[in-house]
């Protein structure tokens, strides 16, 4: 972190806008962060914030009415939204990859795994056929999928959700990227199988210098996953520092909300500390800052979209009054 | 891209603040959005209401022997008659006008059409709801009877009723509604399967709400879409079965002649050069049916909840 | 609620002399898939297909008191969701009895019956497929009152607002169709829709799953807060172990088809007994946790059409004997009021 080699993403002031039938939904809006190699980076955010949008933006994959609007995606110094759409082709599945939260976005159902693993590695690799073969196998062993040679000779519906989500990752891994964006790849699955699944991934950025970006709308899997969080609100990042320092001592009144919903953060059977109102709409939102409605810290001056300032050494937080009482609570 | 989706959703609706937004007028608005379904409709419009006053708008009764003058046959479109009036679209072999043939066609050719269509509707959608609710031996029954149907050749279908029944237009009704039931029927079945497992059939069961009231107000209502697209198309399927019937003789009776009859009529003078006997039916028949499947078209892809969001 | 307590003169008095609220006595559920006729005649050919049967809820027994809010957990395919549905009396069980405040449900005259099945409602977990899409929120939520006269006509307008008010939605809103509400906003519509007929019992399955983490809180305080307010029972089905342990004074805990252990909430969080339960527990992540190596379950949820011989968790189970494949453990009291499957205990009891 301390600035010497660049980071392996870095996204600058990305706006991304969706031009709709009854008007312009700003899903992504003024969203800058950046994930250094081998760090893993929690995007958190209920529906609606933007937190998909995102991770669709940076692999270039905002279909219209959608389109970036403005800002920078650098990936290793070169700016994505200035690459053509066959270089952008080459990045993707090469040294940038997806996983998305229903693996059949990645697996094609009337192909068997190998025919499809061999394609994607010789799509991007000039290597023998033998070779290739090789490497699919070694991806699935990486993913803890037990006889992968076997398993190689199966197409997707003869494997259970959570194979199907480890073979996707093995997909994504092929080529030993330099990123990857995993959209909520664990919600569908049971807990059990989010923990195998968990417990893989971990081991994987921790060996192979991988930057990874996990989107989730679940901070207790990003908890114990990150390294740093990014929460999301309405389009905006809303606060951003390490795990410990969001989840120990949230600053933003919306992080302090959401950590407060989460029912172990409750006493048993006492009313869990709920957030009022609903998510507003991102048709024609309003300006100024997007929470004020449910908000019990807003005051009048929230009229005014607030910046994204650093209140505290290393903390970013786009508010006027954050929970500062908190953090100084913490440092006395 | 389920999160994207999502994304979206919670993006579009939940303003209208000032009007309550009735699924039937977001169906309109969509709909509205093909200015060829709109086209379409306008077209049938015009044809519908040109059918139902066709006495008041028609400058002759064309079924009404005494107005027919066998001087007039087949006249080419434009001379004046000696009833004082001018052939726009000619005469046929008995000195009838065209142009109120046409019209006076168009009245048995669309009321056969829409009726057999609703009949068979109505029969058809009672079925395969009641298959799909019932389940087991009633739903095989009722499902090999659709399959029974639907593997003959509905013109072969047809054609064997009237043979059978005679001709008339109650008669050719009767035959349409015979070869048609069944697609409403599968329609309706396929569609049911699938909303009486949904949780709101569920909730109603939960209620204790009569059986009665589950089918017809819960479970038919959420059935209704595609069975409107089927039914639209059945109309146009109708039109030009009765046509195509009618045309070989054994359809509507020769002294009320629908479009398809009209244009048998013409078919002998083709070649001597009268050809708007014939063909201006034809027209009318074309305009028909295609303004009919255009906004069976539209109908399809709004109503259809696969390409919906 | 007040023609409950008259029924029984002296509920409070005598506890343990009253019938639990709801009672299952070895309740199954089975769902066969018959052979078609080319199915029938492709096996006489030899081919190896066969009539699928799958038991996907096998021999339970389970009892709720009054006032009581048990949460039932499992991952998918254990047979939470049909055992809730069997519960609420929208699916007949294949084997065993449900009593209903003591009396078998399936031997009630028809009127009996009626009024027993409303009194147990259901609140579902899609909160877009558990509303008619065609019907004004009015109408979800007054229809059932209106057709069993509990209300009257003339009263339905009241009736109705009072209902949402109560589930925390404006009434103003009435005239509107469900695609014009929020996934929190559906879920207070259906919530209201079954108080709307007074239930003293309500089942829960995966009631808050599909919403939001902000929203799910205020629909599990409004729960909390209908309980109190109406001396409601639940039944609450999640996959959600922060959830149930928060909300629940019982667990159950569920796996392929069968209970596991059942135990006092902060029993089965502080001391689970079976090895599932506790690997269940280690594999939930938490919010507490930091940087930390997520403890691992071996293997897969095997399919509950072929569920494994003996414990079914046998082939997961770090612990695992020949007995476990042999022989199905039975459901014991190993303490007060905590029950589990799992014949380590008889050894452990053995031993001592």
């Amino acid at each position: 972190m301390n600035g010497t080699a660049p980071p392996t993403l870095e996204v600058r002031n990305l706006r991304t806008h969706f031009f709709t039938r009854a008007g312009v939904v700003k899903a992504v809006d003024d969203v800058s962060f950046s994930v250094p190699r081998g760090k893993v980076l929690g995007l958190v955010g209920e529906s609606g914030s933007g937190k998909s949008v995102t991770g669709f933006s940076v692999m270039g994959l905002v279909d219209p009415p959608g389109r970036v609007v403005s800002g920078e995606i650098l990936f290793q110094g070169r700016d994505l939204t200035k690459l053509s759409e066959e270089e952008m082709r080459d990045l993707r599945g090469n040294r940038i990859a997806m996983i998305f939260q229903d693996p059949m976005m990645t697996l094609n159902p009337v192909l068997r795994i190998d025919t499809q693993m061999i394609e994607t590695v010789l799509a991007h690799a000039r290597v023998s056929r033998e070779e290739a073969r090789q490497r699919a196998r070694d991806a699935l062993g990486m993913v803890g999928i037990p006889s992968p040679e076997e398993r190689l000779q199966s197409y997707p519906h003869q494997f259970s959700g959570g194979m199907r989500q480890r073979v996707a990752i093995a997909i994504a891994l092929l080529h030993r990227p330099e990123l990857i964006i995993a959209d909520e790849p664990t919600t569908a699955l049971d807990v059990t199988i989010q923990g195998q699944i968990l417990a893989e991934v971990q081991k994987l950025s921790a060996t192979t210098g991988t930057a990874l970006i996990w989107i989730t709308h679940d901070l207790s899997v990003v908890a114990g996953l990150a390294d740093e969080i990014a929460v999301m609100y309405a389009g905006r990042i809303v606060e951003h520092g390490t795990v410990a320092e969001v989840l120990d001592r949230p600053l933003h009144p919306y992080t302090v909300g959401l950590i407060g919903s989460v029912p172990s953060r409750n006493r048993r059977g006492e009313p869990l500390r709920q957030i009022p109102g609903m998510t507003p709409s991102l048709l024609n939102l309003p300006p100024g800052c997007p929470f004020r409605a449910r908000c019990p810290r807003a005051a009048e001056d929230c009229r005014e979209e607030p910046p994204m300032r650093e209140v505290v050494p290393g903390r970013d937080v786009r508010c006027f009054r954050p929970h500062l009482e908190a953090a100084e609570e913490a440092t006395a | 891209m389920s999160d994207l989706a999502l994304d979206r959703a919670a993006a579009v609706p939940s303003v209208a603040q000032e009007r309550v937004e009735t699924p039937f007028r977001r169906f309109v608005a969509e709909f509205a959005e093909s200015k060829l379904a709109l086209l379409g409709l306008g077209v049938f419009v015009v044809i519908a209401l040109t059918a139902i006053f066709a006495p008041w708008l028609a400058p002759q009764n064309p079924y009404d022997l005494g107005q027919l003058d066998i001087m007039d046959g087949r006249m080419e479109p434009g001379t004046v008659g000696g009833a004082g009036f001018t052939f726009w679209l000619g005469t046929d072999d008995q000195g009838r006008d065209m142009l109120s043939g046409i019209m006076y066609g168009l009245r048995i050719s669309l009321s056969v059409g829409a009726g057999s269509a609703l009949i068979a509707c109505f029969i058809g959608a009672s079925l395969g709801l009641l298959a799909a609710y019932a389940g087991g031996r009633t739903d095989s029954l009722i499902m090999r009877l659709v399959d029974l149907q639907l593997s003959f050749p509905a013109i072969l279908a047809a054609l064997m009723i009237l043979a059978f029944l005679g001709k008339g237009i109650l008669n050719v009704v009767i035959a349409l509604v015979l070869v048609e039931w069944a697609y409403y029927a599968r329609t309706v079945r396929g569609t049911a399967l699938v909303e009486r497992r949904r949780e709101y059939i569920e909730a109603a069961h939960c209620l204790a709400l009569p059986t009665r009231r589950i089918l017809f107000r819960h479970l038919l209502p959420n059935c209704m879409p595609p069975l409107i697209v089927v039914a639209t198309m059945q109309v146009a399927r109708a039109i030009a079965l009765e046509a195509t019937l009618s045309f070989l003789g054994l359809g509507v009776p020769i002294t009320e002649p629908s479009l398809g009859l009209l244009i048998a009529n013409g078919y002998e003078y083709m070649l001597s050069g009268k050809y708007w006997i014939s063909f201006y039916p034809g027209i009318a028949l074309l305009i028909t049916i295609v303004s009919i499947n255009l906004v069976g078209d539209q109908l399809r892809d709004v109503l259809n909840p696969r390409l919906r969001k | 609620m007040s023609s409950a307590t008259l029924d029984r003169p002296q509920p409070q008095a005598a506890p343990d002399a009253a019938p639990p609220m709801v009672e299952l006595r070895g309740v199954s559920r089975r769902f066969e898939k018959k052979l078609d006729f080319a199915g029938k005649l492709a096996r006489r050919l030899g081919a190896p297909v066969r009539e699928e049967v799958v038991h996907a809820v096998d021999g339970v027994d389970l009892a709720i008191r009054r006032g009581e809010v048990v949460g039932l957990v499992g991952e998918s395919g254990c047979g939470k969701s049909t055992l809730g549905r069997m519960v609420a009396g929208i699916l007949p069980p294949t084997a065993g009895t449900i009593l209903r405040d003591g009396r078998d449900v399936a031997t009630l005259p028809p009127a009996e019956a009626r009024e027993i099945k409303l009194r147990t409602q259901m609140i579902f977990q899609d909160p877009y497929a558990s509303l008619n899409p065609r019907m004004r929120v009015a109408d979800i939520v007054g229809e059932a009152p209106l057709v069993h006269g509990i209300v009257a006509r003339s009263e339905f307008d009241a009736y109705v607002d009072e209902q949402l008010r109560r589930a925390g939605l404006d009434p103003a809103f009435k005239r509107r169709y469900p695609h014009q509400f929020s996934g929190g906003q559906r879920q207070r519509i259906g919530i209201a829709r079954a108080l709307a007929v007074k239930p003293d019992f309500l089942v829960c399955d995966e009631a808050v799953a599909a919403l939001d983490v902000s929203i799910q809180a205020q629909i599990l305080n409004l729960f909390m807060a209908l309980r109190r307010e109406l001396d409601l029972t639940y039944l609450f089905i999640s996959h959600d172990l922060g959830v149930v342990e928060h909300l629940s004074d019982r667990v159950v805990i569920m796996y392929l088809g069968r209970v596991l252990e059942e135990a006092p909430a902060e029993e089965v969080f502080r001391r689970p007994n079976h090895p599932y339960t506790q690997s269940l527990l280690a594999s939930v992540p938490r919010i507490e946790a930091r940087k930390r190596a997520f403890s691992v379950v071996q293997g897969e949820i095997p399919s509950p059409l072929n569920p494994p011989s003996g414990c079914h968790f046998h082939p997961r189970c770090p612990h695992a004997m020949e007995r476990c494949k042999a022989e199905r453990p039975r459901l014991r009291e190993i303490a007060p009021g905590h029950r589990s499957a799992c014949h380590l205990n008889d050894a452990a009891a053995g031993t001592a």
